[in-house]
């Protein structure tokens, strides 16, 4: 069982994050992996703990602070990190992504075959969602989304997901991109020897080049899209009354006032 | 003209409030076509896709349900289309992943709103666990935009016309995703939690009693939502969790009951029109993201709300 793993470094859902010129500022002491990627890396532990062999492989594309989340990763258990920087990537859109995140899968892949890629089903920054499946395009592989279990077994993925109005159990054959969600299982933490040996660990660092990826068709030059104005939202004025026995007429009188209730 | 395709969200054979709203928006930028996947719409479908500004409506049978097939299911109808306005959830924006692979078109997802600038579809939408809004261009010559449910007011056109049927000549891809099993889950009554103009939220506060909460949710025409803190204890069904991986609402009014407002819940409600929130404890973090607040009990709090709009209203 051979399983690579994406993760993505995020900031910190409670730090204060700002945008420069259009994009995301990023920095290294205010943000860690993204926290569903960690049922990710567990999802592939699990499997190939299971199997009894094998191995997971954590990637991460990104500026230099984006080692971070390769290293969390490595503190949970994975054994290989591998983070794909280049300053060409940087402004890539969701689509520019997956083509460097596929490059390094495929060449993962050709070193020796992989069962599956395993993904967060979201970037708690972003939460578009949609690199998985953009991934599994590029590669041409099967795509599993929104897993809330996951088995594998005869060289077939089977995953159940609740979506709002079904639950429905897909399959698909391997290799095969699969986003699980944070239902599918509690991450573990790492324990003090494994953070001791992350911090140590050497992670490959590869560029485009490494890739044989066309600078010209990643980054901001080649994205479909273009922020033009970033602004913090207005904050509200919050209103708050004690209850001191008036508490819900208060607030029926509030709904009722703003035409709400 | 610039051509606008709307894909048509349905509840069985009804069309799904969001779309009604995507159409009205549909209509500020251009002539309207709405695509429906699978089956043949009924007369009184087609009808409100029309007075809602769809001058054709384009049937693509067989229904599929892998992604990738609908997504070619959907490529098919929307051909010429130059925007292609969807209603944002899991489902579509891996749909609209893969159409916009396939054609190049540039992409934004849970957008709030759309306007054509200069030739180009340029969005609104909150990132950030909607602390931020952000403005965005689409560069490219085609668009698609995933709207957020009640981010548009859905208006009739007061001189619809019923719009032409046409069938799109479609043959389903082999996919390697195969769905070998579906139940469905049955709706709770009311209306879906994302499309919903009022949310009663409870959480670890109402101990796992809902009364209060479905009572006050029924009032306001709204659907009941639930913290993961409440879905986790089993007090209820995991297809009412909002939050960042559960449902994202943003309806016109949000009540969190017995909810402390947790980051991943704030995340997915924070760009509710107007926030209210009842918390004994006066620190919880859903006060500082609310416009009314009462710190006390909710089982003292709701019943006399309660009370007090039913008053108001005979």
């Amino acid at each position: 069982m051979r399983v690579l793993v994406t993760v993505k470094f995020t900031p910190d859902l409670q730090s204060h994050r700002t945008f420069t010129d259009g994009a995301v500022t990023r920095t290294a002491d205010d943000g860690s992996m993204n926290e569903l990627d960690e049922n990710a890396v567990e999802a592939a532990l699990q499997l190939v703990e299971a199997a009894g062999q094998g191995e997971v492989i954590a990637l991460t594309v990104g500026g230099p602070d984006a080692v971070a989340a390769v290293r969390k990763a490595l503190q949970l258990g994975v054994g290989r990190g591998i983070h794909v920087s280049d300053e060409a990537i940087a402004g890539s859109d969701v689509f520019g992504t997956a083509r460097v995140v596929a490059a390094a899968v495929r060449r993962i892949h050709e070193e020796e075959p992989l069962d599956l890629v395993i993904t967060g089903m979201a970037a708690l920054d972003g939460l578009t969602s949609m690199l998985p499946t953009a991934l599994a395009v590029e590669l041409d592989w099967a795509q599993l989304t929104l897993a809330s279990s996951l088995t594998v077994g005869d060289g077939v993925a089977t995953i159940e997901r609740h979506l709002p109005d079904a639950h429905e159990t897909l399959q698909a054959p391997l290799p095969a991109v699969v986003s699980v969600t944070d239902e599918a299982n509690k991450p573990r933490y790492p324990n003090f020897k494994m953070i001791m040996a992350a911090r140590t660990a050497v992670i490959e660092k590869w560029s485009l080049a490494d890739l044989g990826v066309d600078p010209a068709s990643v980054g901001t030059a080649a994205s479909r899209t273009a922020v033009l104005t970033a602004e913090p939202r207005p904050a509200r004025t919050p209103q708050i009354v004690t209850d001191t026995g008036e508490g819900g007429r208060l607030l029926a009188d509030f709904l009722i006032e703003r035409g709400l209730a | 003209m610039t051509r606008v395709a709307v894909l048509v969200e349905r509840h069985g054979e009804a069309v799904a409030a969001p779309t009604l709203e995507t159409l009205t928006l549909a209509r500020s930028l251009g002539d309207v076509v709405a695509v429906w996947l699978g089956g043949e719409p009924s007369a009184a479908a087609v009808a409100s896709l029309g007075s809602h500004g769809a001058s054709e409506v384009r049937v693509v049978e067989p229904q599929v349900r892998a992604a990738a097939a609908a997504a070619a299911a959907l490529g098919a109808a929307t051909a010429d289309a130059d925007v292609l306005l969807v209603t944002s959830t899991f489902v579509n924006k891996e749909i609209v992943t893969r159409l916009a692979l396939a054609t190049g078109a540039g992409v934004v997802v849970d957008a709030a709103g759309a306007a054509l600038v200069d030739g180009h579809v340029e969005t609104e939408q909150t990132v950030f666990a909607a602390t931020w809004n952000v403005r965005t261009r689409i560069t490219t010559e085609r668009a698609i935009v995933a709207l957020r449910p009640n981010t548009t007011q859905a208006v009739a056109m007061p001189d619809a016309v019923v719009p032409s049927l046409v069938t799109v000549a479609f043959e389903p891809p082999t996919t390697r995703e195969a769905v070998v099993a579906v139940e469905a889950v049955e709706a709770s009554g009311g209306v879906p939690l994302a499309e919903a103009s009022v949310v009663v939220s409870g959480g670890r506060g109402t101990g796992g009693d809902y009364a209060l909460i479905r009572e006050l949710a029924e009032l306001l025409g709204g659907a009941v939502g639930a913290s993961r803190d409440a879905t986790d204890e089993g007090w209820i069904s995991h297809e009412h969790m909002v939050g960042q991986t559960g449902t994202t609402v943003t309806p016109r009014l949000y009540v969190a009951a017995g909810i402390s407002g947790a980051v991943h819940h704030r995340g997915g409600m924070q760009a509710s029109g107007t926030i209210v929130a009842v918390n004994l404890d006066p620190d919880a973090p859903i006060f500082e993201i609310s416009d009314f607040g009462v710190v006390g009990s909710l089982f003292d709090v709701l019943p006399q709300a309660i009370a007090r709009i039913r008053e108001a209203r005979a």
